[in-house]
């Protein structure tokens, strides 16, 4: 149990580390940041440009969907690096417990993704006049955290699809602005054809948000918990997903000897 | 040197169209952001601003290529071994750089004809362009005028390792302030200097008015003067980074 522990934070954070060998850390926090904020700039104005729905609603929408930058970028490339920088065979060559080695990796991002959904809101505070009730920020914070747990799941699934397919950085990005489509981030998932209101609702960030942008209305938890609930259950349902196919690719790969190959 | 600006912008605009991750940039990525304005302009009712938002997201993805593609094309040539080969010839290097930077731009235009086309098929946009044949010339200028500024992107980015890092950086605040979806009297009154020096806004404002009313004219002008600015900056950039790699033996050094 100790040694699963051990694997999990100090794997977890070593995985995490390794990003820094083709970012720079200064870079990396400016883009991890400064991307994010931009994006709530532009849709932000963009909203106000097409009318329809108040600041509240895209800067919400986007500041949790930022988190993705880490939930999905970060995810695959604590998994995929692995195969890419050949460091996989010796990683599974280990007795090391899977289940602390697969979602050891997860943490670091979830911590990295909360920290840009939080620089996005302050952001929003500073620049846009976003000021909700200080009595709903612990609630807020809650259903961040659940929503961006949630979408790190995603991008361990996508990780996971990584141990096989040759470009699953393609993968991301598409998944990173699909996010953005089908999620209720800029449209309300209501608004959308009832296909795409499907999908949103089947992946995570969708229930997230909404929880999100009800909670700053001014709703309770009690309110908005079936809506977390449904969030932290399809999260779930997507990291026993990923954690199966990096089973199944790690079995697979022992018995064709083609964990590394292209 | 046509020829050799010919075969490079067409060798350049194949090799493009054979990533996938430009495939991303030019064409998926602008249908999605299309995708995005088309439902948001539904949801507030603002009439007529679909084909404003396909021109906008088209010119989005033509800035994404560019600034991709352009912004790391030094270091491109240099992991793949080509860049000694391309300063020892006996072409200037900047001749040689320019195809690759307007090729950049070039496959942009995949992000209007994908825009529009999407736009036309799922969202009914009217492709009624008020003047077509301006519509027609502003376009190309657009590419060129960004092609050269992807010139200047080269040859300053060659000098960040983190080049990558920093084009992503890049993306929103020039779509931001150049008014490519959002109207730039919506902005701080100071974007609007910033976005005087920035081709995408003269190019923008070139191919809205000729897609949906207005004066053309000065939006070319301003692309083409911009476009020489640009290939003066470049030229001289271009020549001191090679200067400094011949000089320092630095030139296979990332």
């Amino acid at each position: 149990m100790t040694a699963a522990l051990r694997v999990f934070f100090v794997g977890g954070g070593i995985s995490y580390r390794a990003l820094f060998n083709w970012i720079s850390p200064g870079m990396y926090v400016t883009t991890m940041l400064g991307s994010p904020l931009f994006q709530i700039l532009f849709f932000t104005y963009l909203g106000r440009y097409a009318g329809g729905q108040g600041d509240d609603f895209f800067i919400v929408g986007n500041a949790v969907q930022v988190s993705a930058m880490a939930g999905i970028y970060g995810m695959v490339m604590g998994i995929a690096n692995e195969r890419q920088f050949g460091t996989l065979s010796p990683l599974l060559a280990t007795p090391a417990n899977r289940l602390a080695v697969f979602a050891g990796r997860g943490l670091p991002f979830i911590v990295n993704g909360l920290v840009v959904s939080t620089f996005g809101f302050l952001s929003a505070w500073a620049l846009l006049d976003f000021s909700p009730d200080p009595a709903v920020l612990p609630t807020l914070a809650f259903v961040v955290t659940v929503t961006v747990v949630s979408c790190t799941a995603l991008g361990a699934l996508i990780g996971s699809i990584g141990l096989r397919a040759r470009d699953v950085f393609f993968a991301a990005n598409l998944v990173y602005f699909l996010l953005l489509l089908f999620c209720g981030v800029n449209v309300d998932v209501s608004d959308l054809p009832g296909w795409m209101e499907a999908v949103g609702r089947a992946i995570p960030l969708t229930h997230g948000i909404e929880a999100a942008r009800r909670v700053v209305a001014g709703e309770t938890l009690g309110d908005v918990g079936g809506l977390v609930a449904t969030e932290a259950i399809i999260g779930a349902l997507y990291a026993v997903a990923a954690y199966a196919l990096f089973r199944l690719f790690e079995a697979e790969g022992r018995r064709r000897a083609s964990l590394e190959t292209y | 040197m046509a020829r050799l600006l010919a075969i490079g912008w067409l060798f350049h605009l194949k090799n493009l169209t054979n990533s996938l991750f430009f495939v991303l940039i030019s064409v998926l990525q602008p249908v999605i952001f299309a995708t995005i304005a088309f439902f948001m302009f539904d949801a507030g009712r603002r009439s007529g601003g679909l084909l404003y938002a396909a021109l906008g997201a088209g010119l989005m993805g033509i800035w994404s290529s560019t600034l991709f593609g352009s912004g790391g094309a030094i270091q491109w040539q240099r992991w793949q071994g080509t860049l000694e080969i391309i300063v020892a010839a006996p072409a200037r290097f900047l001749w040689v750089m320019l195809p690759l930077t307007v090729s950049t731009a070039s496959i942009g235009l995949y992000s209007i004809v994908a825009t529009l086309f999407w736009g036309r098929v799922f969202f009914g946009v009217p492709l009624d362009f008020e003047q077509p044949w301006l519509f027609a010339l502003a376009l190309p200028v657009t590419v060129l005028s960004l092609g050269l500024l992807g010139l200047v992107l080269a040859s300053t980015f060659v000098l960040y390792r983190q080049a990558s890092a920093f084009s992503n950086l890049l993306e929103y605040p020039i779509w931001l302030v150049t008014g490519l979806l959002v109207p730039l009297s919506l902005l701080p009154g100071w974007v609007e200097p910033l976005s005087w020096v920035l081709a995408p806004t003269w190019g923008m404002e070139a191919v809205r008015n000729a897609a949906l009313g207005g004066e053309v004219w000065p939006g070319i002008g301003m692309c083409v003067l911009l476009g020489a600015v640009y290939l003066a900056l470049g030229s001289v950039l271009m020549q001191n980074f090679e200067r400094l790699a011949r000089q320092r033996a630095t030139l296979s050094l990332t």
